[in-house]
C-alpha cells in the first residue's frame, strides 16, 4: 500500500535544476574513467531527472573549477549541484563554500566519489566508467531531495580541560593559560610531569630531563589561569563542543592541601616502606604517605590507603602526630567536581610494553635483564642508586652491556609498529652507561632510526665512542653457559645479519628498549570522551597527514603519545598545536555545527518509547504529560539511529533523510535512467 | 429530484469479513440504503457482471472494493469497477495491502494449487486438478487463472482512498459513510486523493492504555507462555506486539483485551515497508550486544517473516518470497 | 545468461570508519571489483531494513553493511543496533527464501583500507556464486495455465 503522505520536495521534474560537474583530477580520474563520456551521458540521460547542465573539467577544486559552478548557479539558476570527483572528506567544504558564494544554500551541493571509490580502485575502464555513471545517477536522485539547511550555532565556553599532565599536556596548558584563558589540568598521578620526569637525560642534547621539565611544571602549578587537579580522574563527559560538562573525581589525598606546607616530615616518619613501581619502575621504595619525586607539583603528598597501617589496623598515625600544621585528614573522601568547559585536550601519554611477554628475553626471570624505564631510573642522579649504573645486587658495575632495540615493537607477535623513540633512547643509554661505567656496549638493532634534528649526529657520536653495533633481532637471552667464558654471564644469542653468522655474546647486563604502547584503559577513555581509538589503542586523529591533533569529535583534541609514539619535541609541538586550535575556537566565541540532526514529528509520535533508550548523548527525552518524545537538536549528534528505529516513522533526519537515501538506492540501481542504446 | 448517487461493494479474494463489518454498522446500513442507490453488491443483491459493464463510465459514485487480486477475474473486476467508479476505495487489509491471502506469496502459486487438491484429508485418488480451460461438447469453458503473485488493488488500478483493517472497525466504517453522505450533501470536503481514511494519524500505542517505560527486550515470549501483566506494555514483557508500527484507529482492541497487536491496520502514515519498521524497532531494543546472545533472544521469535508481514506482505517492498518469483521451467 | 554473471551490490558505509576505510583503499590504490556501489551514512546505526529491502527488490543481488568495530563506534554504541537489526533482518529474509549469504555485515576501522577491499572482493565472489537475485523480474511469468502434473479428466456425459 502506498500513500501520498511523504513530502515530495522534488514534486516536479521541471523545478529541479541540477548541475553535474565531473572532475578529471588530472589523470587520477580521467586515466580510468571516461569523464567526457560520463558528462555527456549525464546531460542526456539524466535530463529528465532535472540535470540541466553537465560539465567536465581538469581540476574542479581549483578556483577556475569552482567558478564554473558559481557561474552556472547564477546564470542558469541551478538549485542543486553534484560534483563527481574525490571523496567528500577532501572537498565537500570547498564546493559547498563555492555554492554559498554564488547564493545557493551549501547543503544543496553533494559530492560523488569517483576517485577513491572508482578510478583509484578499479582497473577495468569500461566497468569503472559504468560505475561512475551509476554513482552519479545515485547522487542526482539523492540531491533532488536535499533541502536547504542552516548550521546550528553554539557558543564556546572559554575554559578548557586538559587531561594528562605530561609534557604535552603541560605545554598545551601553558599556551592557553598564557593567552589569558582558564585551564583545568587533570592528572591521574599525584604529580604532573609524566614519563619525562622519570628520565635522566634527553636525547640528543643530553639535557637533564628534570632541569628542562621542572620549570614548566612549576609554571603550570603556579599559573593563575591553571587549576591543577592532580590525583584526579575524569569520570563522565556530557555535552558537545563549546559546552562540555565534565565530572571529575578528585581522589582523597587524606590531607588538607591548603594547610599542608609540603615540609615532608610525614614521609620521613612514616614507618611503612612500599616498593615504588610507578615512578621508580619497581627499583626503589617510597613510603605509604609520599610525594612521587622531590620536584613534584603540587608539592603535596598522598596517602596510599592500601598500604597504610592506620587503615589496616587502626594504629600508627605517625604522619598525623608529626604534622605541625595538622594537615592530615584520615576520613577525607573523594570529591566529585563538575566542570564546564568549551574544549578538551587529551594528552594521556603511553605505557611501556611489558617485556615479560617476550619470555625468551628473560625479563623478570633472569636477574640482570632491565627495561628502558629501569635504566632511566638507574642513570638518574636522584634515582634509587644515585645515578650509579649497577647490577641488581646494587653494587657491581657491569663490564659489558647489551642494549636490545625493538623489544615488543616491529614485531608481528606483539606490536607491529615502530615505537619511534627506542633507537635514540638506546643510543642515549649506550652513551650514558659507557660514560658512567666504562663498560663495553653492544647495541642490537634492526634499523637505526635517527631521523630528526641532530639525531643522526648523535648516532655518529655514539659510534665514535666505540659502541659495538650488531644488526640482528636477538633470538634469546640465556644464563646457561656453553663454555667457560660464558659462566656467570647473560648470553645474547643473535644472528649478525651483516656478517651472516650466529653469535653468542656474553654480557653482564641486558637493557631491553621496550616499545611504547597505548595506555591499557585507552578504549574506556576514548568511550568516555566520545572519540575513537585504533585497534592498538592510540587515539585516532581527524586526518593522519593534515590534522593530527584534532579528532572526529568536535571540541576534543589529542596531543602527545596518546596519538602515537613520538619524541619530546613532537609531543611539545602537538601540545602547542592543540592549544592554538583551542585558542582559535575561543577567539571565535561561537561555532557552527553541521545541521545533521534528528527531530520527532510530534503528531506522528505515539509515545511507544522505543527510541528512548537508544541515544548515548542523552538527546532524547520523553514527556510523560503529553506522551510524546522530543529530541534536543543541540545534543543530537546526527547518527540517525533513532530515525531508523522509530516504528511509526515519526522521526526524520536532516542531511540523511529517508527520502534522500531511498532515492540514492534507486539511482545507484539506475532505475530512472533509460538504458543507453547498444552500439553493435 | 436528483437520483441517489450509486454505491457498489465488491469482494475479490477475501473472507467476507469486510461485508460483515459493513453490516455490523447496524442501523447505519439503513443510511446507506436511504442515501445511495446500491447497484452492485454480490453478497447482498443479485447483479451480473454484464450489468456493471453496461453502466456508464464513472457513474458509480462510491465503490468499496475489498479482497486481493488472486486471479484474473479479480483483476478484471478491479479494472472494470475502476472504470465505472468515481471514487474507488481499497476497503480492508486485503485490498490495501494483501492481508492473509497475501501470505500465499511466500510460496509458488502452482504448488499452492497442488497442495490444495492433495492435502492429507483430501479424497482425490485420481489426482484431479483444476484446469483453466476445458473443451466441452458445447464449446470451451474457462475458470479464472491464478496469478503467480497476489497483488494489492493499487498494484492493478489507481486507488482513491484506503481503509485499513481486517476488517475495518465498524465504527470507522460508519464514520466514513457519514463523511461521504456529508460530501454528497455539499457539507464536507473529500480528503486528498490517496489518503487513508477510517483510521488515525498515529499508531496503536496512542490508543493503548498500558504503561510504557524505556524499552529493553531480554527475551521473546508467546502470549500463552507467560502470565502477562495487564497494565504493562506487552512488548516490554517480551510479547511481540506490533502496535508501535501499526496505524491507530481500532482503539487498540487487542492489547486492551490482553492480546498482542498483530498489525491488521497496516503501517503508519508515510511508511514504505511495515515489516522493516518492526524489524528495526524490535531489534534496536534487544538487550544484547554479542551476536550469540542476540541470536538466543531472536530464537524466541519464531517465524519473523510471518510476524512482521502477516497482513502486508503483498504491499511490502519485497512483495513476495523467492519461490513466488521462480521462473517457470521450460 | 552471460558467461560470468556480474553481481550488483549496494554497500552502506559509515562516515567515520568504513567510508574512510574505503577512501584509504583508494588512496593506497588497492584494487577491488567494481560491483559494489557505496552509500555514505553518518553511522551504521542509520541502517534501516527498508534500505536493504529496497535495494534487493530493485535489482541488487547483495547488500553489504559496514561500520566501526564494536566498541569503536564514533557515536559510542550505535553499531550494536546495526548488528541486532542485521541479525533479525537476515532471519526474516530467510523466511522470504533469500540466502543469508546475500547480506553481509563487515566491521572496518578507518585504518583498514586493505581489509575493506578484501572483504568486498570476497563478498562479490560469494554473491556471484549464489547467482542473480532477479527480484520480482519474473512477475512476467505467465499466469498459471495448468500445473505441470495436470491430468485431464473426462467429464462424464
Amino acid at each position: 500500500m502506498t500513500e501520498n503522505m511523504i513530502e515530495n520536495t522534488s514534486s516536479n521534474d521541471d523545478q529541479e535544476k541540477i548541475g553535474v560537474y565531473v572532475c578529471h583530477c588530472g589523470t587520477n580520474i580521467a586515466g580510468v574513467v571516461d569523464v567526457v563520456q560520463v558528462a555527456e551521458w549525464a546531460a542526456k540521460y539524466l535530463k529528465h531527472r532535472g540535470v540541466v547542465i553537465a560539465r567536465e573539467y581538469k581540476f574542479m577544486c581549483s578556483s577556475l573549477g569552482q567558478e564554473l559552478i558559481e557561474k552556472d548557479i547564477k546564470e542558469l539558476g541551478l538549485n542543486r549541484v553534484i560534483v563527481a570527483a574525490c571523496s567528500p572528506h577532501m572537498h565537500e567544504k570547498t564546493f559547498r563554500t563555492a555554492c554559498a558564494n554564488a547564493g545557493l544554500n551549501p547543503f544543496m551541493c553533494e559530492m560523488v566519489s569517483i576517485r577513491e571509490q572508482v578510478s583509484w580502485v578499479h582497473t577495468d575502464k569500461v566497468a569503472a566508467t559504468a560505475k561512475a555513471k551509476a554513482m552519479i545517477s545515485g547522487g542526482v536522485e539523492r540531491v533532488r531531495h536535499n533541502v536547504p539547511l542552516e548550521p546550528i550555532v553554539v557558543p564556546i565556553n572559554p575554559a578548557t580541560l586538559i587531561v594528562g599532565g605530561g609534557i604535552a599536556g603541560i605545554q598545551s596548558a601553558l599556551e592557553i593559560a598564557d593567552a589569558g584563558f582558564h585551564v583545568y589540568l587533570v592528572e591521574r598521578e599525584p604529580s604532573i610531569g609524566g614519563h619525562m620526569a622519570q628520565f635522566d637525560k634527553t636525547f640528543p642534547t643530553l639535557d637533564c630531563s628534570a632541569c628542562i621539565l621542572t620549570p614548566k611544571m612549576f609554571s603550570a602549578g603556579s599559573h593563575p589561569n591553571i587549576t591543577l587537579l592532580t590525583y584526579s580522574e575524569v569520570e563522565k563527559v556530557d555535552g558537545y563542543v563549546g559546552n562540555f560538562t565534565v565530572t571529575v573525581r578528585k581522589k582523597a589525598r587524606k590531607l588538607d592541601e591548603e594547610v599542608c606546607t609540603g615540609c615532608g616530615i610525614c614521609q620521613e616518619k612514616c614507618p611503612r616502606k612500599v616498593i615504588d613501581d610507578v615512578f621508580e619502575a619497581g627499583l626503589g621504595y617510597r613510603k605509604a604517605i609520599y610525594t612521587p619525586f622531590p620536584q613534584a607539583v603540587p608539592n603535596r603528598p598522598v596517602l596510599d590507603v592500601a598500604n597504610c597501617t592506620y587503615y589496616e589496623k587502626g594504629t600508627c598515625k605517625a604522619c598525623e602526630i608529626f604534622c605541625a600544621p595538622k594537615a592530615i585528614r584520615f576520613d577525607q573522601q573523594d570529591e566529585i567536581l563538575t566542570l564546564q568547559v568549551g574544549n578538551i585536550v587529551l594528552a594521556t601519554g603511553y605505557q611501556l610494553f611489558d617485556a615479560r611477554r617476550i619470555t625468551n628475553y628473560g625479563y623478570g626471570r633472569l636477574t640482570n635483564v632491565f627495561t628502558s624505564l629501569e635504566i632511566e631510573r638507574l642513570t638518574n642522579a636522584a634515582g634509587p642508586t644515585n645515578g650509579n649504573v649497577v647490577l641488581r645486587d646494587g653494587k657491581t658495575a657491569p663490564k659489558t652491556v647489551g642494549i636490545i632495540h625493538c623489544v615488543g615493537s616491529r614485531d608481528k607477535n606483539f606490536n607491529n609498529y615502530c615505537s619511534a623513540i627506542c633507537c635514540m633512547q638506546s643510543l642515549k643509554f649506550a652513551h650514558l652507561i659507557h660514560e658512567r661505567t666504562g663498560a663495553t656496549i653492544y647495541n642490537f638493532y634492526i634499523d637505526i632510526r635517527a631521523a630528526s634534528k641532530d639525531y643522526d649526529e648523535f648516532y655518529q657520536r655514539v659510534l665514535e665512542e666505540g659502541t659495538l653495533f650488531v644488526r640482528g633481532k636477538v633470538a634469546e637471552i640465556t644464563d646457561v653457559p656453553r663454555m667457560e667464558s660464558e659462566k656467570g654471564k647473560l648470553i645474547i644469542q643473535v644472528e649478525d645479519t651483516l656478517v651472516g653468522k650466529q653469535r653468542r655474546i656474553p654480557v653482564d647486563m641486558v637493557v631491553l628498549s621496550a616499545g611504547l604502547e597505548a595506555r591499557s584503559d585507552s578504549k574506556e577513555v576514548a568511550k568516555t570522551f566520545g572519540i575513537s581509538c585504533s585497534f592498538n589503542g592510540w587515539f585516532i586523529e581527524k586526518h593522519p597527514k593534515l590534522d593530527p591533533i584534532a579528532t572526529m569529535t568536535e571540541g576534543i583534541f589529542i596531543a602527545g603519545c596518546a596519538q602515537g609514539p613520538k619524541d619530546i619535541p613532537a609531543s611539545v609541538a602537538q601540545g602547542a598545536a592543540a592549544a592554538a586550535r583551542v585558542l582559535g575556537r575561543i577567539e571565535q566565541k561561537q561555532m557552527a555545527l553541521e545541521p545533521v540532526r534528528a527531530s520527532v514529528i510530534e503528531e506522528k509520535c505515539s509515545g511507544c518509547r522505543i527510541c528512548n533508550g537508544l541515544c548515548p548523548f542523552n538527546a532524547i527525552t520523553f514527556h510523560e504529560d503529553r506522551m510524546v518524545t522530543e529530541i534536543n537538536p543541540a545534543l543530537c549528534q546526527g547518527c540517525g539511529t533513532c530515525v531508523a528505529a522509530c516504528p511509526a516513522g515519526a522521526i526524520t533526519g536532516t542531511g540523511f533523510s529517508n527520502e534522500q537515501i531511498m532515492a540514492q538506492i534507486d539511482g545507484l540501481l539506475m532505475l530512472n535512467v533509460e538504458p543507453e542504446p547498444v552500439t553493435a | 429530484m436528483t437520483a441517489k448517487p450509486k454505491f457498489a461493494m465488491y469482494w475479490a479474494a477475501s473472507c467476507g469479513g469486510c461485508e460483515i463489518a459493513v453490516l455490523n454498522t447496524n442501523e447505519k446500513i439503513l443510511d446507506v440504503d436511504a442515501n445511495f442507490d446500491v447497484v452492485f453488491w454480490p453478497v447482498a443483491m443479485d447483479a451480473k457482471y454484464k450489468d456493471v459493464e453496461a453502466m456508464e463510465d464513472g457513474s458509480i459514485l462510491l465503490t468499496l472494493f475489498n479482497g486481493g487480486m488472486r486471479n484474473d477475474e479479480n483483476e478484471h473486476m478491479a479494472k472494470l469497477l475502476r472504470k465505472k467508479s468515481k471514487i474507488l476505495v481499497a476497503f480492508g487489509s486485503c485490498a490495501s495491502e494483501g492481508c492473509i491471502p497475501g501470505l500465499a506469496n511466500f510460496s509458488d502459486s502452482r504448488e499452492i494449487v497442488q497442495t490444495a487438491y492433495n492435502t492429507i484429508t483430501t479424497d482425490n485418488p485420481n489426482g484431479i486438478y483444476p484446469m483453466t480451460s476445458y473443451n466441452m461438447p458445447e464449446g470451451e469453458i474457462h475458470i479464472p487463472t491464478i496469478l503467480p503473485v497476489l497483488k494489492t488493488l493499487d498494484q492493478v488500478v489507481d486507488v482513491d482512498y484506503y481503509m485499513p483493517g481486517c476488517p475495518p472497525e465498524s465504527n470507522q466504517i460508519a464514520a466514513v459513510i457519514d463523511l461521504v453522505i456529508q460530501v454528497v450533501q455539499g457539507k464536507a470536503e473529500l480528503p486528498p486523493k490517496g489518503s487513508v481514511i477510517g483510521a488515525g494519524d498515529s499508531t496503536v500505542c496512542d490508543e493503548c492504555k498500558r504503561t510504557r517505560n524505556v524499552k529493553t527486550i531480554k527475551s521473546f515470549e508467546r502470549i500463552w507462555g507467560i502470565a502477562a501483566d495487564p497494565t504493562l506494555c506487552l512488548l516490554e514483557q517480551g510479547i511481540p506486539c506490533n502496535g508501535p508500527a501499526t496505524r491507530s484507529g481500532c482503539n487498540a482492541r487487542c492489547p486492551i483485551a490482553g492480546a498482542q497487536c498483530i498489525g491488521c491496520y497496516g503501517p503508519a502514515a508515510g511508511v514504505e515497508d511495515y515489516g522493516a519498521r518492526l524489524i528495526s524497532s524490535f531489534a534496536s531494543v534487544l538487550d544484547a550486544n554479542e551476536p550469540e546472545e542476540i541470536d538466543r533472544i531472536l530464537d524466541g521469535l519464531v517465524d519473523p517473516a510471518g510476524q512482521f508481514y502477516r497482513f502486508n506482505l503483498a504491499g511490502s517492498l519485497l512483495r513476495a518470497g523467492v519461490p513466488a518469483w521462480k521462473k517457470e521451467k521450460a | 545468461m552471460t558467461d560470468s554473471f556480474e553481481p550488483t551490490i549496494i554497500g552502506f558505509t559509515c562516515n567515520w570508519c568504513s567510508y574512510r576505510a574505503a577512501d584509504l583503499a583508494g588512496t593506497a590504490r588497492i584494487k577491488y571489483p567494481p560491483n559494489v556501489r557505496l552509500i555514505r551514512l553518518m553511522c551504521s546505526g542509520r541502517i534501516d531494513p527498508t534500505f536493504v529491502f529496497k535495494a534487493l527488490a530493485n535489482g541488487a543481488d547483495g547488500v553489504m553493511i559496514t561500520g566501526c568495530h564494536p566498541g569503536e563506534c564514533h557515536y559510542i554504541e550505535q553499531n550494536y543496533k546495526a548488528l541486532r537489526r542485521f541479525q533479525l533482518m537476515r532471519r526474516t529474509l530467510q523466511g522470504f527464501g533469500v540466502e543469508p549469504g546475500r547480506i553481509r555485515l563487515v566491521w572496518a576501522s578507518a585504518a583498514e583500507g586493505a581489509r575493506f577491499a578484501s572483504e568486498v572482493t570476497a563478498f562479490v565472489e560469494e554473491v556471484r556464486a549464489l547467482g542473480p537475485l532477479h527480484w520480482g523480474k519474473n512477475g512476467t511469468v505467465p499466469a498459471i495455465a495448468a500445473p505441470a502434473t495436470i491430468q485431464k479428466e473426462e467429464v462424464p456425459a
